[in-house]
């Protein structure tokens, strides 16, 4: 019996049963990600989210709560969120580097056209980010995904 | 940071939890009256005890940064249970590999330019400064290969005090097409 218990029934000394909700999840050879997952979701929290989704989406729904979680170890504050306000920067450095590199090709291509050479096509260099200013936004540069709707 | 007077109206978690809002209850200063969606995601998530073990656990004065941001992976779950916050990691990486995808397009261009330029028909120039990509940085998060090992994302940098908590989420912005996470 001890040896076929899942990491959650290990962790939480019980008898692993035959229609476990965790044990397809939370393998006995992986007892940390059940370990993380406790540790901030709480067992309970967990098997009611896992039981509130059709079947087949419980593995990517366990394998995101983890990330989450290890998130929320490593950095207690900010959790994935912090990695979340990363990326928006590093988003709207990207923004401006790009938007530099477009004015110097309309640069050229000005100057290729006034001594009729041929030119660069700006939109195939930039289909989807074709400005040549950085987004106007806060004072702290957040990103362009539009007004704030933090909370309700 | 938002406080409810206990004397007069228990914060949204104690009126939540249908208990009497002592002074001092540590969520009061959090999750105030006003706000009982806050409470109410967050204990969905994780539960009233996990968040008192977690603000227990830090100094009063990361508390109200460590709230909002569980509040957000809460909203966010909620929002998307199968993916939560990872789906908009994943959007965002999306965006940050075209995006640089883009750029590398672009600076190419520019050495074009920069290998075709004639010297004699321009004044003297200094010589064309490419944009410079973007700076050698950790990978994006590698969510299929992290995921099961204990090792961090490469020591991403958090805001200190300025706490981004204006970035919607990816599901407000209308244009996020993928219904969250992928390949994780």
């Amino acid at each position: 019996m001890t040896s076929t218990r899942c990491a959650a029934c290990k962790y939480l000394r019980r008898r692993c049963a035959s229609d476990c909700i965790f044990s397809p999840h939370f393998p006995s050879n992986n007892p940390q990600k059940f370990a993380s997952v406790h540790r901030i979701y709480g067992a309970s929290n967990i098997g009611k989210m896992l039981q509130q989704l059709p079947v087949h989406l419980r593995a990517k729904a366990a394998d995101s709560l983890y990330y989450e979680a290890q998130r929320r170890i490593q950095d207690p504050v900010y959790g994935c969120v912090g990695i979340i306000s990363r990326l928006h920067q590093e988003i709207n450095t990207a923004k401006s580097e790009l938007a530099k590199a477009q004015a110097e090709i309309a640069f050229f291509n000005a100057h290729a056209q006034a001594q009729g050479q041929p030119q660069f096509n700006l939109e195939a260099a930039a289909p989807s980010f074709n400005t040549f200013l950085p987004e106007q936004g806060s004072s702290a540069g957040h990103s362009s995904f539009g007004p704030s709707t933090w909370f309700y | 940071m938002a406080s409810s007077s206990s004397y007069n109206s228990p914060c949204a978690a104690c009126k939540f939890l249908r208990r009497k809002c002592m002074p001092g209850c540590i969520f009061a200063p959090y999750f105030p009256p006003e706000e009982p969606q806050k409470f109410a995601n967050v204990h969905k998530i994780f539960g009233a005890s996990n968040v008192t073990k977690l603000l227990n656990e830090l100094p009063p004065h990361q508390r109200d940064d460590a709230v909002n941001s569980l509040a957000y992976e809460a909203e966010a779950r909620v929002r998307d249970p199968v993916y939560g916050c990872v789906g908009a990691i994943t959007f965002l990486q999306r965006q940050v590999e075209r995006l640089q995808k883009e750029l590398d397009a672009a600076n190419a261009d520019l050495i074009h330019y920069a290998c075709n330029e004639i010297p004699r028909a321009l004044p003297a120039q200094p010589a064309v400064t490419l944009v410079h990509p973007m700076a050698p940085r950790q990978r994006p998060v590698e969510l299929n290969r992290r995921m099961g090992s204990s090792e961090g994302d490469g020591g991403f940098y958090q805001t200190a005090s300025s706490f981004p908590f204006s970035y919607p989420l990816p599901w407000n912005a209308g244009d996020m097409n993928e219904g969250g996470g992928g390949n994780i």
